[in-house]
């Protein structure tokens, strides 16, 4: 059940790689209102890197300056060793990107549509026929390779999207808003063909979302954007750890002494009590369970609490964060911050950009012994290489 | 921090990457799959056929009566060009019929359709890209910027080129067959002349509209405001300079030689801003040997009457040299509207 206190946990960031992506102090103002604020990241091949945050924090604009499609205010990046303002074409030359809704020309078939990235990409006609037809079958979309995209599903236009993007053979990839509006098995779908492809071809992926929680699976490391300013970095687990530091949420079940269930009512007046206990709600997800919240440490104290009420325990876990509370509570701890300076983070969260989250002082001591080890804890070990 | 931001740039710098910069003429590609498109698309076709339909008609009742009035209309040499620019009413004044048919010539009609042309290939041809979201998409290509606008406003011109083209080819072969004349070599030099003028007019045109599909983001927007240009100048825009002039330089009962100078360079000032006007008089003075004294400046006109009788036959050159003001006038309208389309894309912003 325990976890081990370190995972070989650097691996997908290999010091002696040279990053693909950097980005440092990249700044972008539209007049007074400031889109992307003093940001430095850096992605190294073979990485998924997940650039998260609500609509409106600055994502594309990030991604615009790193394509050398919008100029930054001040700051620089560096995109497969080039500066993406000097030398644009380079920069494209070597960038897969999907935008956010990405379009196609509707009059024109699939191949059609991906022939003519293949031109303006230089890449001669026969290597792009063939290279266009095993894209597609990758994709998923060989049986209407020769229809018009106008009939084409949103899912399937994203899936194209990929298959474009691919198609210069980039050492990066960009991906805006992968997942945006599509159904929940089309996120499954996509996000399962880019975590494929990032694997294949061991190329850096950067993308950006808002919907924190579909593409956590991927990642192996997210930034946590908010009003252009990264406010956390660090693997999902860690950035979870470090907030959960402050908090805990247990899932309770109980019985009666002779074998009935609970009753809600009981089980949340004995828990009310307890020591550290914060609040005391139903489990939406579970009935006849509830979701106990409170300081660190508190589950040890809730079985004394059953005990003394005549109650015998019959579930207790504590509960995995999931990446948007976390990042809802970031974001909502980042909104309440009054204004700082520039380049001061909030330094209780994020690290120096360079370093993981997994060094700050602490975190494997703070881990409690009952957390148990859930699938995403294995998912995330399994992508690391 | 900073030691690994400055490792990978600095070799970066030297390291020559002249094999890999892909070759100018990115706009050949987005020309090409542009031009496609046109040559594709419903609207070329339907242009096709309205261009060719006016045309056919025009030519056909002009040819039904010229060959029976040559002799009136003035010296048979060159009746092949007057197949485009008599109208059968000229035809029925001249003969002093009544006009059973009160259709205009055809270039008069290519005229007043040509700008349609300019505005249908290019009022949508940067916001549908934004619309559709092909924009980021195909910005991110190693292509250079003003490369798609090139590339557009080229496919747009060879889409124009060509649709005019067939459609002058097909009537003058039509003619040919109706009329039984064999053009001279400088009648076919006088219309392949007045094609390049009509294309460069056309391309200012295709210029305004592109400008719109810049500014406008959404294509309807382009179109109406294209459109109600083109019905400004083309309709109105007589009108306007002539209510213009009348009030700045009113002629008295009976005009002194200086006021009809004085109202004259007004007229033509007024005119040289009106691309419909120029390319009128560019059109009559190319294709019709026969200078009219109507169409021309006043300055040309009194050089014509120092030269020589009004009526004089002019050969190709000295009709190129008496419109070479208005020929150069279009140029740098067309010329001076795509900068400006071309400076707008350049300095927009890519998200939309």
């Amino acid at each position: 059940m325990a976890i081990e206190p370190s995972l070989p946990a650097e691996g997908g960031r290999d010091a002696t790689i040279e990053p693909v992506i950097e980005a440092r102090n990249l700044t972008k103002r539209y007049g007074v209102h400031v889109a992307v604020d003093d940001l430095s990241f850096e992605v190294r091949p073979g990485e998924v890197f997940g650039l998260l945050g609500p609509n409106g924090a600055g994502k594309t604009t990030t991604v615009l300056m790193l394509l050398g499609l919008t100029e930054p205010t001040s700051g620089e990046a560096r995109v497969v060793g080039v500066d993406p303002m000097r030398d644009p074409l380079e920069v494209k030359r070597h960038v897969g990107y999907m935008p956010d809704t990405v379009g196609f020309y509707d009059g024109l078939s699939a191949r059609e549509n991906l022939a003519y990235t293949g031109r303006l990409n230089r890449v001669p006609n026969a290597v792009a026929a063939t290279r266009i037809t095993d894209l597609l079958a990758q994709v998923g979309l060989s049986e209407v390779a020769g229809e018009k995209v106008d009939t084409f599903s949103r899912g399937m236009r994203q899936r194209l999207g990929v298959a474009d993007a691919l198609l210069k053979d980039p050492s990066v990839l960009i991906l805006d808003e992968p997942t945006a509006s599509l159904d929940p098995e089309g996120v499954v779908e996509l996000l399962a063909l880019i975590e494929r492809i990032a694997k294949e071809r061991r190329i850096a992926v950067l993308l950006s979302s808002h919907l924190l929680d579909q593409v956590q699976a991927i990642c192996q490391r997210v930034g946590i954007f908010y009003r252009g300013r990264l406010i956390a970095e660090g693997s999902v687990r860690d950035l979870a750890s470090e907030v959960s530091r402050t908090q805990d949420v247990v899932e309770v079940g109980a019985e009666e002494a002779d074998g009935r269930p609970a009753g809600i009512e009981i089980v949340t007046a004995s828990l009310r009590g307890a020591a550290g206990v914060a609040s005391v709600t139903p489990d939406a997800t579970a009935p006849g369970h509830v979701l106990v919240t409170g300081a660190p440490g508190i589950a040890g104290g809730l079985t004394m609490a059953l005990a003394s009420a005549g109650l015998r325990l019959t579930h207790l876990r504590a509960r995995e964060e999931r990446l948007d509370a976390i990042y809802a509570r970031l974001v909502h701890a980042a909104a309440e911050a009054p204004s700082e300076p520039a380049g001061v983070r909030q330094s209780s969260v994020t690290p120096a950009p360079r370093r993981s989250i997994r060094r700050a002082p602490g975190p494997a001591g703070r881990r409690r012994p009952e957390r148990t080890r859930d699938d995403r804890d294995d998912h995330d070990a399994g992508a690391r290489r | 921090m900073s030691a690994p931001m400055a490792a990978p740039a600095e070799p970066e710098r030297g390291r020559p990457r002249s094999e890999t910069r892909p070759p100018s003429g990115g706009w050949r590609i987005v020309a090409a799959k542009e031009l496609a498109d046109h040559l594709g698309s419903t609207r070329f076709v339907v242009l096709f056929v309205v261009l060719g339909l006016a045309g056919a008609s025009a030519v056909y009742s002009v040819s039904q009566q010229i060959t029976s009035v040559a002799s009136g209309v003035g010296t048979t040499e060159s009746l092949f060009p007057l197949l485009f620019t008599l109208s059968a009413s000229d035809i029925a004044a001249a003969t002093q019929q009544a006009a059973n048919t009160p259709l205009p010539s055809f270039v008069a009609l290519i005229s007043l359709l040509a700008p349609l042309l300019g505005i249908a290939f290019g009022f949508d041809a940067v916001n549908r890209e934004r619309s559709d979201r092909t924009l980021p998409r195909l910005l991110a290509q190693p292509i250079y910027r003003d490369d798609v606008i090139n590339g557009k406003f080229a496919a747009g011109l060879a889409a124009i080129g060509t649709a005019l083209g067939a459609v002058l080819l097909i009537i003058a072969a039509w003619g040919v067959i109706q009329l039984g004349v064999v053009p001279t070599a400088e009648d076919v030099a006088r219309l392949a002349v007045w094609y390049v003028v009509a294309i460069v007019y056309i391309g200012f045109w295709l210029a305004l509209a592109t400008l719109c599909s810049v500014v406008m983001r959404r294509a309807a927007s382009s179109a109406l405001v294209a459109i109600s240009a083109w019905l400004v100048v083309s309709l109105f825009g007589g009108l306007l300079i002539s209510t213009v002039v009348g009030l700045l330089s009113p002629l008295s009962s009976t005009p002194t030689t200086a006021e009809v100078i004085a109202n004259g360079h007004l007229q033509d000032a007024l005119t040289r801003i009106s691309p419909d006007g120029m390319f009128q008089i560019a059109t009559q003075a190319i294709l019709d040997p026969h200078v009219t004294a109507g169409i021309l400046t006043i300055d040309q006109r009194v050089a014509v009457a120092q030269q020589g009788a009004p009526g004089s036959i002019l050969s190709l050159d000295q009709s190129l040299l008496v419109v070479g003001p208005q020929v150069l006038a279009i140029v740098a309208l067309s010329v001076v509207c795509f900068a400006l389309a071309y400076i707008a894309f350049m300095r927009q912003e890519v998200r939309a």
